[in-house]
């Protein structure tokens, strides 16, 4: 079992443990090393040159070309503000804004704001399967369009999306229009490769791949002009004010170099870990229907609906076993909205009130896989009991 | 992420009074797989005493905990004790919900009232003239119209005011039209549009707005033509054939681009 207790953990894309060695990275950064890096003297060198370094990984981990298109943030929701905001306010005689319908809120919300105010946004649609209609870009972009954002991978069902193409058909219709690509679920799980792509801006989050929480990055290619939507000092040229948070950076950069050399692994050993609990649920649970189809998946991430079943039940009664997972019923959230990822995908209601997320780390091992494919039938079972359709409910399972 | 009670906890962890009842004297329900919980409840009532209960819930961990308290609460108990049940009641028994779980009490009280109507063959329980808008906080109509006449304006303001629609949320479009009703519906701002601009809007309203509303009910639309400030639909789906379609067309479809574009516009099926 994890080190952590018996727990076992398996809501990677919530967020995750932060790796001791990040730990170990960060705290001189606490104590001795407090210097703020703008300053002149010798004790802000080494603030100084750990922020340069730390730069220089992150533009590994993008695979961006030039350490100066690295801005440090607090969080991907900074980053997607930052990038989206930037944009919109460097070229405001642009009115028009094309997303997707399954952003995360922080992309969402953001654009909405700009909808309100009388821009014209466009949400680009997702198939059944959970994949991207890339192609309705095509119909889309125009000489109006300011910003373009898709996100590489869907937060709650793994569905990498071709960011790619949506930034190559952009440019083939507008040259001008800035692609935006949320990539904090891609990042740790499949290789960024940004310089030889056509995206202008990308957001990733550090506690999304075992770095602590509150610190983010923002690519930012060279060339593009944002206006800053922090403004304060020097700081990260200009574009986002305010002295670097030194030890969150330190160890996102740590964090970063353990995930790219984790990368083969993820993409092998907690893949086969992730279809182990994706087969050996669908397997042993009748009612239970896979919602994230698509084969293009990230490593890690499955979502599974159990019909005529409530998700936040199920969660409760995993959470009694040490499981953590999260659902995207509306129960579950203070929102008490279902998921708009899985509506946009036209889930069925039998299954997407009762659909859960399971979202593995390359600290999960065979022995959680099997206590939870081991016990899913048996909370599924009991649970099946208190639902009211019974008929339903006996007809599946008695197939 | 919520604050259960531990009596919420036991309760979802090991449900009392789970099932049916095969020869239920009566039977109630509340809710709907679509909205994410249901609830069926069963009695057997002998003497005008509640002899026995049993519950079946499709929803959350409050939802089950609601439920099966409710069934404790009632049973051994007078139908004349049980008609007094508040959904207050279950929710102090549980030793408090989240704010936004109310509404799974609301729900177990109106399957009990469910299953007493039934029960009686007519409806029971509450004869008060007043309109509850806000189920989980008992808001009537006219303590939202007084709040408007304070000033609220929107349902935010509404909710911070009376707290109605501070639960589940579910009441907030007919608070909206309350507010509507004394202040006249809220435009986005009126734009000079040129006939483009009209016909895109108009598209993308249709598109956005209403066709997701259809859909739910497996109905769509689609847009013939637009002359001047007529426009002319085709329903399709179930709408095609759904006898009031005209009303959907009058009361929601023309409603909303009323609203939302301009006040001259009509609609036209055909």
């Amino acid at each position: 079992m994890s080190e952590n207790s018996g727990l076992i953990y398996l809501d990677n894309n919530a967020t995750t443990k932060v790796d001791k060695k990040v730990v170990e990275a960060m705290i001189p950064y606490f104590s001795n090393e407090y210097g703020n890096p703008s300053s002149i003297y010798e004790l802000a060198h080494t603030a100084h040159n750990a922020l340069s370094h730390s730069r220089e990984i992150i533009k590994e981990f993008f695979g961006a070309k030039n350490e100066l298109e690295i801005i440090f943030t607090s969080c991907g929701t900074e980053s997607a503000n930052a990038a989206i905001r930037g944009v919109t306010e460097a070229n405001p005689n642009k009115r028009h804004i094309i997303t997707t319908k399954v952003e995360h809120p922080c992309v969402l919300n953001t654009v909405k704001e700009f909808e309100e105010k009388g821009y014209r946004v466009d949400y680009l649609n997702v198939d059944e399967n959970g994949e991207l209609l890339v192609d309705e870009l095509k119909n889309l972009v125009n000489d109006n369009t300011a910003l373009v954002a898709i996100m590489a991978a869907n937060n709650e069902t793994g569905a990498i999306y071709p960011y790619e193409e949506a930034a190559e058909i952009t440019k083939s219709i507008n040259p001008d229009t800035k692609v935006f690509v949320d990539a904090v679920q891609a990042a740790g799980k499949i290789k960024l490769d940004v310089k030889n792509t056509k995206v202008d801006l990308m957001g990733i989050s550090g506690h999304k791949f075992h770095a602590p929480k509150g610190v983010g990055a923002m690519y930012v290619k060279k060339g593009t002009i944002i206006k800053p939507y922090m403004t304060g000092g020097h700081q990260e040229r200009a574009l986002r004010g305010g002295t670097e948070n030194v030890p969150y950076i330190v160890g996102m950069a740590r964090a970063a170099e353990l995930a790219m050399s984790a990368l083969e692994f993820e993409n092998k050993i907690v893949k086969e870990l992730r279809d182990m609990l994706e087969e050996g649920i669908l397997k042993n649970v009748k009612n239970a229907k896979l919602n994230s189809r698509t084969k293009n998946r990230v490593p890690n991430t499955t979502n599974i609906g159990f019909e005529y079943i409530e998700g936040e039940l199920i969660l409760l009664h995993l959470d009694k076993l040490g499981i953590c997972a999260s659902s995207g019923s509306a129960c579950t959230s203070g929102s008490l909205e279902p998921s708009h990822v899985l509506r946009a995908m036209k889930t069925p209601f039998t299954s997407l009130h009762g659909s859960i997320r399971f979202s593995l780390s390359r600290f999960t091992t065979k022995e959680e896989i099997d206590y939870v494919v081991k016990n899913m039938p048996i909370v599924i079972k009991k649970l099946a009991k208190i639902s009211p359709f019974q008929k339903e409910l006996t007809e599946i399972f008695s197939e | 992420m919520w604050d259960y009670s531990e009596t919420v906890k036991e309760y979802y962890t090991n449900p009392k009074n789970v099932g049916s009842i095969e020869d239920a004297d009566a039977i109630g329900e509340a809710g709907a797989l679509a909205c994410g919980d249901a609830l069926k409840l069963y009695l057997k009532i002998k003497d005008g005493i509640i002899t026995d209960a049993k519950f079946q819930t499709f929803g959350c961990g409050s939802a089950v905990a609601s439920s099966s308290m409710l069934t404790e609460m009632i049973i051994g108990k007078s139908l004349d004790e049980v008609k007094k049940i508040t959904n207050k009641d279950i929710i102090e028994k549980l030793g408090g919900l989240p704010p936004e779980k109310t509404h799974c009490s609301v729900m177990g009280r109106e399957a009990l009232e469910d299953a007493l109507n039934n029960y009686y063959g007519y409806k029971i329980g509450d004869k008060s003239t007043e309109k509850i808008i806000c189920n989980c906080f008992s808001v009537t109509e006219n303590v939202i119209k007084e709040a408007v006449e304070q000033g609220a304006k929107t349902v935010k303001e509404i909710t911070d005011l009376t707290y109605a629609g501070g639960a589940c949320g579910r009441c907030k479009e007919n608070i909206q039209k309350i507010i509507d009703s004394i202040l006249g519906p809220t435009k986005i701002k009126k734009e000079e549009l040129t006939p483009v601009q009209f016909a895109l809007r108009v598209n993308s309203i249709l598109e956005k707005e209403i066709a997701p509303q259809l859909a739910l009910d497996n109905g769509g639309l689609e847009l013939v033509d637009i002359e001047g400030k007529n426009i002319y639909i085709k329903l399709k789906g179930t709408c095609e054939s759904c006898p009031n379609s005209t009303s959907t067309v009058k009361n929601f479809i023309e409603k909303k681009l009323k609203e939302l574009i301009d006040d001259e516009i009509n609609v036209i099926e055909g």
